[in-house]
């Protein structure tokens, strides 16, 4: 059998978060350039014009998108067909504190939520998720979710009867709540299904697939693009400042659940929605 | 829209609280940063001292957290953080003296009162622009709390640093009255 290690994916691991910290992912500047032509708003222009010239200058100088460099969420999907070796979190754990450290990012985890506040100092640990996949070697996901947006974030369990409507219900209100504070223009990543667990990283798996990537079915498509009209014509705007363009676009994941369930979660990504997805082959 | 108002600290503080919500702004002048761990300890200094630490009183806040200084700039990525979560602090600190701050979202009724009873101002800037904003900060002095990295209190001196005021003086609230004149069709100009 052909094996990953858990070095090729540290590897992988630490190149993906300076990319993501210093480059903005391209469909995200090209849906901020397409806004800013039709945004009717002239402050929402202002607004969107500087995150386009931020984009160039993170760039050309090589340094952050925006100073919360985030938490590291890494999602590594192993192929069926390879073997793993070696102990992931700690290379990924290594790959953070050493990409943290090499590029400047900022330090943005404490020890315990609780019980003790103090920085951990390399902005580990990772917080790493480890699917499957058919075919050999690995998919490495690899997000940098800053504290504004994530904290704009909200799930519940929603009964069955609720049906699309109240799923459209939840999405829109927790936008409306939250929105300011989270840096629009946002990528509104939304979980159906699951558990109570497991809801909250579907919306964050959600904010994976590209801005004009369509979903996997025309009926999940149409509801995408009915709730981002909806939560466009809240004229909340970027940066919260007023204007057409509150998100960029919305993705959805859906998934099984109990008879008795509808878990919903959203998950919000900032104006610098950060995200990188590599392959990484076997070795033989 | 108007075109922006330069208003350089601390001379022009006057002139800052006598402008309207909505209006945009090129700072120049001393700031300090200041977030989450930051308003703790300030608030239990002043608690303790009855007065400002670090000689703050008058001065402007900016919730931020800088990446470390990076491409020969004096300050790395340096952007506003929510404000919300200062919202707690706020009013204690502005009856203090503070004069200003500077974050990103909206914030609580307390806040906004606050800022009418003081004369207090709420800057905006732009979330996720950090690097375009680092181009605006031409020196940045720890003053204190070392220990709380990047958490820090700063003196970050800027630099035509674009804000939009977001509470004006009399309370007027730029994240309400926006969404209402979207409502009313008299945001799209």
């Amino acid at each position: 059998m052909n094996v990953v290690t858990a070095a090729d994916i540290a590897r992988a691991v630490a190149g993906s978060i300076r990319t993501a910290a210093t480059s903005l992912r391209p469909d995200v500047l090209g849906a901020i350039r397409s806004a800013g032509l039709r945004e009717p708003s002239e402050r929402a222009r202002e607004v969107l014009g500087q995150l386009v010239d931020n984009a160039a200058i993170a760039e050309r100088d090589g340094v952050p998108l925006c100073q919360d460099t985030g938490t590291v969420w890494v999602w590594v999907e192993l192929g069926q067909d390879s073997g793993l070796e070696g102990d992931l979190q700690a290379a990924i754990d290594g790959a953070v504190a050493y990409a943290f450290r090499e590029h400047a990012l900022r330090m943005s985890v404490v020890i315990d939520a609780l019980l003790d506040r103090t920085n951990t100092g390399d902005n580990t640990p990772a917080f790493v998720e480890i699917s499957q996949r058919p075919g050999a070697g690995a998919t490495v996901h690899v997000m940098l979710k800053g504290g504004g947006s994530d904290n704009a974030s909200a799930m519940a369990m929603l009964d069955p009867s609720s049906g699309v409507e109240g799923v459209a219900r939840f999405v829109l209100d927790t936008v409306s709540a939250k929105a300011t504070g989270a840096c629009p223009p946002l990528v509104v990543g939304v979980g159906v299904g699951g558990t109570f667990d497991s809801v909250g990283k579907l919306a964050k798996k959600a904010l994976l697939r590209p801005l004009g990537i369509p979903a996997v079915s025309s009926a999940l498509g149409a509801l995408e693009e009915h709730l981002l009209a909806d939560i466009n014509a809240l004229g909340i705007g970027p940066a919260g400042l007023g204007g057409a363009t509150t998100a960029l676009g919305v993705r959805i994941l859906t998934a099984p659940c109990h008879i008795a369930a509808l878990p919903v979660a959203v998950n919000l990504g900032c104006s610098a929605m950060r995200s990188v997805t590599v392959e990484v082959p076997p070795h033989d | 829209m108007s075109d922006p108002i330069r208003i350089t600290l601390p001379g022009d503080i006057a002139q800052l609280r006598a402008l309207r919500v909505g209006t945009p702004v090129l700072l120049s002048g001393p700031v300090f940063t200041a977030r989450d761990a930051t308003h703790a300890r300030i608030a239990a200094q002043l608690d303790r001292d009855g007065v400002l630490p670090y000689d703050l009183a008058g001065a402007v806040l900016f919730y931020a957290g800088p990446t470390p200084p990076a491409a020969g700039r004096p300050a790395g990525s340096v952007g506003p953080t929510t404000a919300r979560r200062m919202d707690a602090w706020t009013p204690v600190l502005l009856a203090a003296g503070i004069a200003a701050t500077i974050g990103k979202g909206a914030r609580s009724e307390a806040v906004r009162d606050a800022c009418r009873t003081h004369g207090a101002v709420y800057l905006a800037a732009t979330g996720g622009a950090a690097a375009l904003l680092a181009t605006h900060v031409s020196s940045a002095e720890p003053v204190a709390y070392d220990d709380l990295g990047t958490e820090a209190l700063v003196r970050m001196e800027l630099d035509d640093f674009p804000v939009w005021v977001a509470i004006d003086a009399q309370g007027h609230d730029l994240y309400a009255e926006a969404r209402d004149e979207w409502a009313a069709g008299e945001g799209r100009r």
